[in-house]
């Protein structure tokens, strides 16, 4: 069965409807981009996919566990699901090494000493090793989106799920962010990302998913999406992106 | 003939003074406990105990605090319950700022940004956990400068508990007056002693917004 697969889910927010019956499967090792238009509902299917919202009709299927069934302990499978927001959320009140260290320590119970050594390793893999100490506030955008990867990282999770985490960035900080992801990406780190950025998605994908109304309007390799769409929407989007 | 105001009124006025100042930490503990568990209940209660809350903080909000010491005073009475202008004066007050408290705690615990509970329940945490290290740390912050300069109102409402004949600063000001026929020299003390006590309070809350501010989300 895949890490991820997705069954015909409807999702709306009062009378709109954002979902109309996505089917999408993610096998482990793959790094999925999905792209589109903004309200296309990329967004919300990515949070679909670890419970932050509830879909009306349909399943979701995560590490082998149903997200949408109401007996699903969540806190559970959040832990193997990491995910990290356009907004970076961190914790404000805590050092960053507080902000990686609190969910090991107080949800998996791991020794204080463990997590230590534990955000030392995750702050080195985005290159942050330095600023173990600081807060948040006295962090550049693009630092706090790399510790706030750190901090899911530190969970050792299945699979990272990404919400436009360069979109609130300026444009000199993306880079830095976006090596990260590469890196992850050559670990072998299952990863399921929205984005805006066309060449990184390129670049890296396996998968690219183009959402269109709330729905899988097309998917394939990179290459066949970028260069041949066969749809005309899809085509007219990779005009007015790239 | 009118006596003098001397050392032994001023020593008549400390002492009322004292007495503003326990029921100012009376009316602060208790509304502290109620305030709460108003708090609690109105972040996170089922609605049927939140409706009640929010009724007990408008029916507190929207009525007179004097009001509401002679419906205790008065009020207790009449119902057959003999109750002491201590204890009258306490419950009020300590029901007055249990509702401010609360909805002063409230509003601070909402005021962290949904994004803070969601980041922490994507990492595992529990509702307990979530209040414990991400909310509640995050609201202490916020919540101190008003809390400091609710305290403030406190010392200065307890003087309303003198029309009840509980001797405070105030009804010590008035007796004194009584006695020395000096009413614009002591009511000058009375007030020299509330400014001496709110002042450095102000002064601290002041400093803690600012301080606040400057190490805003950190």
């Amino acid at each position: 069965m895949s890490l991820i697969r997705i069954e015909n889910v409807h999702k709306s927010f009062g009378d709109l409807a954002v979902l109309n019956g996505v089917s999408l499967d993610i096998e482990e090792g793959e790094i999925v981009t999905i792209i589109g238009r903004s309200g296309s509902g990329k967004s919300t299917l990515l949070r679909c996919i670890n419970g932050l919202e509830k879909v009306q009709s349909g399943e979701i299927w995560a590490d082998g566990v149903q997200v949408n069934d109401p007996a699903t302990n969540l806190r559970l499978l959040r832990q193997r699901l990491g995910i990290v927001f356009q907004s970076y959320n961190l914790f404000p009140h805590l050092t960053v090494e507080r902000n990686i260290t609190l969910a090991p320590q107080v949800v998996q119970k791991r020794a204080a000493a463990d997590v230590r050594q534990v955000a030392v390793d995750v702050l080195r893999q985005v290159g942050l090793e330095s600023k173990i100490d600081a807060y948040p506030i006295q962090l550049s955008g693009g630092q706090q989106q790399r510790v706030a990867i750190a901090r899911s990282l530190a969970m050792a999770p299945k699979v990272m799920l990404l919400d436009e985490i360069t979109s609130a960035l300026d444009p000199e900080l993306i880079g830095d962010v976006l090596k990260v992801l590469e890196d992850l990406a050559r670990q072998g780190m299952t990863m399921v990302l929205v984005t805006h950025e066309m060449g990184f998605a390129r670049r890296v994908s396996s998968q690219v998913v183009f959402m269109h109304e709330g729905r899988v309007w097309e998917s394939g390799p990179p290459d066949r999406i970028f260069t041949k769409p066969e749809t005309p929407e899809l085509a007219t989007f990779i005009q007015s992106v790239l | 003939m009118f006596r003098d105001f001397g050392v032994d009124e001023v020593g008549l006025l400390l002492k009322g003074a004292q007495w503003t100042v326990l029921l100012s930490f009376i009316a602060f503990i208790g509304g502290s406990i109620v305030g709460l568990v108003v708090a609690a209940v109105r972040v996170v209660g089922p609605r049927s105990l939140n409706a009640l809350a929010t009724g007990y903080i408008q029916a507190v909000q929207g009525t007179p605090l004097l009001g509401q010491m002679f419906l205790f005073f008065f009020g207790f009475s009449i119902m057959g319950l003999e109750v002491s202008a201590w204890v009258a004066v306490s419950v009020s007050l300590i029901l007055f700022s249990g509702a401010f408290l609360g909805d002063i705690w409230r509003g601070c615990i909402q005021a962290i940004p949904q994004t803070q509970w969601e980041a922490s329940s994507c990492l595992g945490l529990g509702f307990f956990q979530q209040m414990r290290y991400v909310i509640l740390p995050q609201a202490l912050r916020i919540a101190i400068p008003p809390t400091v300069g609710f305290f403030v109102q406190i010392i200065k409402n307890t003087s309303l508990a003198a029309v009840v004949g509980f001797v405070e600063l105030l009804r010590a000001g008035q007796m004194v007056t009584a006695a020395t026929f000096k009413p614009f020299t002591v009511y000058l003390a009375v007030a020299l002693i509330y400014f001496a006590l709110c002042y450095p309070l102000s002064l601290w809350s002041r400093h803690l917004e600012r301080k606040l501010n400057v190490a805003h989300s950190h």
